[in-house]
C-alpha cells in the first residue's frame, strides 16, 4: 500500500485523475510564483526603506503601474483557469458515461460503513425497502423482487474491473457522508434524501481505499472501505463467488451486460 | 445634544436628514427583512422540492386570518394616528390611539391563539408535516414580533410617556421609530397571509 | 453640563461593570475576547495531543477529565469531536469577532471619528452582556451529561439534528451571539454615519473606520439567515419538525420517526449565507488595523486609499454571492457551480488590491520596526498564503480532491491565525498606550513576535501536505486510513509547534499585565500619529473630547512637504 500514498498527491489510478492533478500543479506553480514575487518586493521594501538617520519618507511616491498590470493579469489568469480547466474538467466529471457501457453500483452510506449493492447479471437493481434493513440485509433488498434475485450486496468492499467506467449511485441512510476515493480523485457528498451518481474509470489494478470525507459522527475516522480494482476475469470470478446461492432466472440477453468479459 | 454630548438624538443630522434612532430602526428593519427572508426562502425550497403540497385554504382558517389581516392593518393606521397626534401636540389623543393599537394587537394575538388551539385539538402540530412546520414557525416568529411590539408600545403608553414632558421631540421620534417597526410587522403579515393561507 | 463631571460619582459597578462608556465596554469585549481566544487555544492543544499520539493517555492533565471525556487519560472520540466543534465556534464567535469588532471597534471608532461615544450607549452595553451570556452558555454546554456540541462548528443536519443536548445549547448560545452582533452592528453604522466630527467627510475617515463600517453591514445583513436556520434546527430538535430531515432515514438500525420532507441542504445554504460574509468580518477589521499601524510606522500615507475604500465596499457586496463555494460537492448543477466559481474568482480581485495597496504602502516610507509594525508586516505574507491557497479550493475541479481535507484547515487558519490574530496583536501593542497611558515592553514584544511567527508556520504549513495527500478533516485518528498514515509524523511536529506556540504567548500575557505597572508612561500621542484618537488624552476621559473636534485634512498626512514635523494631525488647525 505504501507506494500509493506518501506526502503529496496520492497515486493516480483514475482515467481523468491526470486532469485534476494537472490543475492542482498549475495552481500551485502560479501561487508560488505570485508569493515569491510579493515576498521579494516585501523584503526589498523593508530593507530599502528602513528608518535610519537622514532618511525621510516620501509623502507621495510614484504611482506604480505594475500592480495594475499584475492585478489584470491575475484576473485574466483566473478566467483562463476557469474556462480552460475547471469548467471542462468539472463537466467531464459530471457527465456520466452511457449506462450500457458502464458497471453500475449502488453505494448506501451509513454510520459507519459503505454498503455496496451490485445489480447482478440482469443489470437491474432489485427493489429495496427501509423496513427490510437489518444487519444481515444492510441495503434492505427485497429478495422477493425478481430483479433482486441475482443482486449482490457486500459491506466495505467495492470491486470494479479495470479500464471500464463505473457509475456509483450514492445515497445515505442516516447523516451526510462523503464518498472519497483518493486514488480516483473522486469525492462526492452523500446527502440523505438524495441520490447522486458519480463515475470513474480505473486505469490500474490494485487495492485502494474508500474514505469518508464529511464528519458523520463518532466513527467518522474509521469509516474505511476497500476499493479493489481487478482484471475483468478476476472481477467476474468474484461476482460469481458472491452471487446469491439461489437458482437465478435465465439472465436477460442484453448486449451490454456488465459481466461480459469483453476485451476493450 | 444629550448630557453626554451625543448629537442628533432629537434633531436630525443636517446631511442625512434623520435622527440616530431613525437610522437605527431602518438598519434593524433591514436585518429583520433578512430574517424573515431566510424563512421565506426555506418555505420556497421546501415547497419546490416536495412531491405534493397542500392548499393553505384547505388546512387553515382563511376567514379568521382575513379578520386578523384587517385588524393588523387597522392597528397600523392607529399607530400613525398616534404619532400624528403627537405632531399636533395632542397628548391625550396620542394615548387613545396608542391604546387602540395595543388593543388591536392583542386581538390579533388572541385570534392567533384560537387558531393554534384549534390546530392542536385536531392533532396538527409542527411535527405533523413540513407544511405545518413552516406554518407554525413563520406565524410563531411573527407572533413573537407582534408581542414584542405590544411590550414596546405599552412601555411608550405608560412609563415611557414621561419623556413627552422632558423632550417632546425625542419622544415623538421614538414613537415614529416604534411606528416604523409596527408597520414592518404588519408588512410581514401581508406577505405571510397570502403565501401560507391562499397560495 | 456634561456627564464627564458626574462620572466619578458613579458607583464601582456602574463605572466598570455596567458602564455605558464605549471605552469601558470596548475593554470588556477585549478582555473577554482574549480569554475566550486563550480557552479555544487550550481546546486545540488538547486535540493536538490526540492527533500526535492517537490513543495514548495524556499524562497528568488527562486525569483531570471525567470518564465521559477521557478514559484513563485517553481521549474519547466524542470528546475529540466536541473539542473540534467548540474550538471553531469559540474562536470565531467568542474570540476573534468580539475582540476585533467589539473590542477594537468599540474603543476606537468613536475616538477616530471625534465622537463622545457610540450613538446608542445603552444598546452597546446590552450587546456586551448578551455576548457574555452567549459565551457562558457555550462554555456551560461542556458540563452537560453528553457534553458540548460535537457536529462541527458547521452543525450540518441530520447529524446535528440527532446529536445530544449540547447541540441545543449551542443553538441557543448562537441566538444570543447573533443578537449581540446585530445590536452592535446597528450601533456602528449609525455612529459612523451620524456622529463624525466637523469636516470629517467619508473620504477623510481612517481606513480602520471604513473596515468596521463595511464589517457592520456584513454582520447586519448576513447573520439573520443563520438565526432563521438556528430557529429551524431548534424546531427540528425540540418540536419534532423535519425542516432538514428527509423521509426514510434509518439511524443505528431503527427507522427515524419524523415526518420527513425536509432537506439537509437547506441548512447548508442558510448557514453559509452567513458564514461566508463572516470570514470577511474576521479579516476586514484586521486589515483596518494593519493600515493604521503601517501609516504610523512608515511615516507616509497609505498607498491607494481610495482604491482600498472602493475595494472594501465591493468586497462587502461580493461576499454575499459566493457562499456556495463551500458546497461544491453537494451535487449542485453545472450552472450553480459555474456561477459560484465565477463570483469566487471575482472576489479575489478586491482582496488582491487591498493586500497590494498595503504592501505598496511600505515603498518610500521610513519604516520603524516596532513590535506592532512587525506583526502588521507579517500579516501580509501570512494572509497572502491564506488567500492564495483559497484558489484551488475555489475552483470546483481542484476542490474535488481538496474539499474537507487539511488543505482547507491550513487555508483558513493562515488567514485567521497568522493573519487576523497577528493583526489583532499589532493592534494591542499599538493602542495599549492609548488605553492605559503606558507603553508595552518592546523586548517582550519582540520575543513574542519572533517565537510566534516561526511556530505558527510550523503548525499550519504542514497541513497543506496532509491536504494534498487527501487526509480528511475532523478525524479522531488518521492512522485508520492507509492514505493518511504516511503523514502522521507531521502531526507530531505540528503538535509540538502548537504547544510551544502556547508557551510563546506567555511573554505577551506578562507584558499586558506587567506594563500596567512598570510600562513607560506616555502622553496622548506617543507614536506621533495623525488620527483623532491620538488627540485625546491617554486614556481618554468620559466623553473623549472637550468639544467636538474639527477636522481639516485626511487621516494619513505624514511627511507632508514643507511641514516642520513629519506628521500633521487631522484636527490641527494651523500649519505644523
Amino acid at each position: 500500500m505504501q507506494k500509493y500514498y506518501g506526502w503529496g498527491l496520492p497515486y493516480n489510478a483514475s482515467a481523468y485523475g491526470a486532469d485534476v492533478d494537472r490543475l492542482i500543479y498549475l495552481l500551485h506553480g502560479f501561487m508560488i510564483l505570485l508569493f515569491v514575487g510579493w515576498l521579494i518586493f516585501l523584503v526589498v521594501a523593508l530593507f530599502k526603506f528602513r528608518s535610519r538617520p537622514g532618511h525621510q519618507a516620501t509623502y507621495k511616491p510614484d504611482h506604480f503601474k505594475a500592480p495594475t498590470y499584475i492585478e489584470v493579469g491575475v484576473a485574466l489568469f483566473e478566467a483562463f483557469l476557469l474556462i480552460g480547466f475547471s469548467f471542462p474538467i468539472a463537466k467531464h466529471v459530471r457527465t456520466l458515461p452511457p449506462k450500457g457501457e458502464a458497471l453500475e453500483v449502488r453505494v448506501v452510506a451509513e454510520q459507519f460503513a459503505w454498503n455496496i449493492h451490485y445489480p447482478g447479471p440482469d443489470g437491474v437493481f432489485g427493489k429495496t425497502d427501509i423496513q427490510l434493513m437489518v444487519p444481515a440485509n444492510p441495503v434492505g433488498l427485497d429478495r422477493n423482487d425478481p430483479a433482486a434475485k441475482d443482486d449482490i450486496t457486500v459491506i466495505n468492499q467495492l470491486h470494479v474491473p479495470v479500464n471500464k467506467p463505473v457509475i456509483v449511485h450514492l445515497s445515505s441512510k442516516d447523516v451526510i457522508h462523503s464518498f472519497f476515493l483518493p486514488v480516483m480523485r473522486v469525492k462526492q457528498d452523500v446527502i440523505p434524501g438524495q441520490n447522486v451518481p458519480v463515475w470513474f474509470q480505473a486505469k490500474d489494478t490494485g487495492n485502494f481505499e474508500i474514505a469518508c470525507a464529511q464528519l458523520c459522527g463518532l466513527g467518522h475516522y474509521r469509516m474505511r472501505g476497500f476499493l479493489i480494482v481487478e482484471q475483468p476475469e478476476q472481477f467476474a470470478a468474484w461476482q460469481a463467488k458472491y452471487a446469491p446461492k439461489v437458482p437465478a432466472p435465465a439472465p436477460v440477453q442484453t448486449p451490454a451486460s456488465p459481466v461480459t468479459v469483453a476485451k476493450e | 445634544m444629550s448630557d453626554n454630548g451625543i448629537r442628533y438624538i432629537s434633531k436630525p443630522h443636517p446631511v442625512t436628514g434623520v435622527t440616530n434612532s431613525k437610522l437605527g430602526i431602518w438598519c434593524f428593519l433591514a436585518s429583520e427583512v433578512m430574517l424573515f427572508g431566510g424563512l421565506f426562502s426555506a418555505y420556497v425550497l421546501l415547497r419546490a422540492s416536495a412531491p405534493s403540497w397542500p392548499h393553505g385554504s384547505d388546512l387553515l382558517n382563511v376567514p379568521l386570518a382575513t379578520l386578523n389581516t384587517l385588524v393588523l392593518i387597522t392597528s397600523s393606521v392607529t399607530m400613525v394616528m398616534a404619532w400624528a397626534s403627537l405632531a399636533l401636540k395632542d397628548f391625550s389623543k396620542y394615548k387613545r390611539y396608542m391604546a387602540a393599537t395595543i388593543l388591536l394587537a392583542l386581538v390579533f394575538l388572541a385570534v392567533k391563539s384560537v387558531e393554534y388551539a384549534h390546530k392542536f385539538e385536531h392533532h396538527h402540530f409542527p411535527s405533523t408535516n413540513t407544511f405545518y412546520a413552516i406554518y407554525f414557525t413563520l406565524t410563531g416568529l411573527h407572533g413573537l414580533h407582534v408581542l414584542g411590539g405590544v411590550v414596546v408600545n405599552t412601555y411608550f403608553l405608560f412609563p415611557g410617556s414621561a419623556l413627552w414632558k422632558k423632550d417632546p421631540e425625542q419622544f415623538k421620534g421614538r414613537i415614529e421609530c416604534a411606528g416604523l417597526y409596527w408597520h414592518f410587522v404588519d408588512l410581514v403579515w401581508i406577505f405571510l397571509f397570502p403565501v401560507l393561507y391562499l397560495l | 453640563m456634561s456627564e464627564k463631571q458626574h462620572s466619578h460619582d458613579l458607583p464601582f459597578w456602574r463605572k466598570y461593570i455596567f458602564s455605558l462608556d464605549h471605552k469601558v465596554i470596548g475593554i470588556q469585549y477585549g478582555i473577554t475576547g482574549l480569554l475566550f481566544l486563550f480557552f479555544g487555544f487550550c481546546l486545540m492543544m488538547l486535540m493536538r495531543w490526540q492527533l500526535a499520539y492517537p490513543g495514548q493517555p495524556l499524562p497528568v492533565i488527562g486525569n483531570l477529565f471525567s470518564e465521559r471525556m477521557m478514559v484513563g487519560g485517553i481521549m474519547l472520540p466524542e470528546f475529540y469531536n466536541q473539542l473540534g466543534a467548540m474550538h471553531g465556534t469559540i474562536m470565531v464567535f467568542l474570540g476573534v469577532v468580539p475582540l476585533a469588532v467589539g473590542g477594537f471597534g468599540n474603543y476606537l471608532v468613536p475616538l477616530q471619528i471625534g465622537a463622545p461615544d457610540m450613538a446608542f450607549p445603552k444598546l452597546n452595553m446590552m450587546s456586551y452582556w448578551v455576548y457574555f451570556l452567549g459565551g457562558v452558555a457555550m462554555i456551560a454546554s461542556f458540563f452537560l451529561p453528553e457534553g458540548a456540541a460535537q457536529s462541527g462548528w458547521t452543525s450540518y443536519p441530520p447529524l446535528a439534528n440527532i446529536a445530544a443536548s449540547g447541540q441545543t445549547v449551542w443553538l441557543i448560545g448562537m441566538v444570543f451571539l447573533i443578537t449581540s452582533s446585530l445590536l452592535g452592528s446597528i450601533n456602528f453604522i449609525v455612529t459612523i454615519v451620524q456622529l463624525r466630527a466637523e469636516g470629517l467627510s467619508f473620504f477623510r475617515l481612517p481606513f480602520f473606520v471604513w473596515a468596521q463600517f463595511v464589517t457592520s453591514f456584513l454582520l447586519l445583513l448576513a447573520f439573520p439567515p443563520l438565526e432563521a436556520a438556528g430557529v429551524l434546527q431548534l424546531m427540528d430538535r425540540l418540536a419534532g419538525t423535519s425542516f432538514f430531515m428527509p423521509s426514510g432515514l434509518v439511524v443505528a438500525g431503527k427507522a427515524l420517526e419524523v415526518s420527513g420532507g425536509g432537506n439537509p441542504l437547506l441548512w447548508q445554504h442558510l448557514f453559509w449565507f452567513l458564514a461566508h460574509p463572516e470570514v470577511y468580518v474576521l479579516i476586514l477589521p484586521a486589515m483596518g488595523i494593519v493600515a493604521e499601524v503601517f501609516a504610523t510606522n512608515t511615516r507616509k500615507p497609505i498607498y491607494g486609499y481610495k482604491s482600498m475604500v472602493c475595494s472594501v465596499i465591493f468586497l462587502g457586496f461580493m461576499s454575499f454571492i459566493v457562499w456556495a463555494h463551500h458546497m461544491f460537492l453537494t451535487g449542485m448543477s453545472a450552472k450553480m457551480s459555474s456561477f459560484f466559481q465565477i463570483t469566487t474568482m471575482i472576489i479575489s480581485i478586491p482582496s488582491v488590491i487591498l493586500l497590494t495597496a498595503l504592501a505598496l504602502s511600505l515603498w518610500g516610507g521610513s519604516i520603524r520596526f516596532s513590535t506592532p509594525m512587525l506583526f502588521a508586516i507579517a500579516f501580509l505574507p501570512m494572509f497572502g498564503i491564506g488567500g492564495l491557497t483559497g484558489l484551488p479550493l475555489g475552483l470546483a475541479a481542484s476542490d474535488i480532491h481538496l474539499h474537507d481535507t487539511y488543505y482547507v484547515i491550513g487555508h483558513f487558519h493562515y488567514v485567521v491565525a497568522p493573519g487576523t490574530i497577528f493583526a489583532l496583536f499589532a493592534g494591542v501593542y499599538h493602542w495599549y498606550p492609548k488605553v492605559t497611558g503606558r507603553k508595552m515592553s518592546e523586548i517582550l514584544g519582540k520575543i513574542h513576535f519572533f517565537l510566534s511567527i516561526v511556530l505558527i508556520n510550523g503548525v499550519f504549513m504542514p497541513m497543506f501536505i496532509l491536504g494534498l495527500a487527501g487526509v480528511s478533516r475532523r478525524l479522531y485518528d488518521q492512522m485508520q486510513f492507509a492514505h493518511a498514515q504516511p503523514t502522521q509524523p507531521l502531526n507530531v511536529f505540528m503538535s509540538v509547534c502548537a504547544w510551544l506556540l502556547g508557551l510563546a504567548q506567555i511573554p505577551f500575557i506578562i507584558n499586558i499585565f506587567g506594563s500596567l505597572i512598570w510600562g513607560k508612561k506616555v502622553d496622548n500621542n506617543p507614536w506621533e500619529a495623525t488620527t483623532l484618537e491620538w488627540a485625546a488624552p491617554s486614556p481618554p476621559p468620559h466623553g473623549n473630547f472637550d468639544a467636538v473636534p474639527e477636522v481639516y485634512r485626511g487621516p494619513y498626512e505624514y511627511s507632508v512637504p514643507g511641514q516642520k514635523h513629519d506628521f500633521w494631525p487631522q484636527n490641527m488647525a494651523k500649519e505644523n
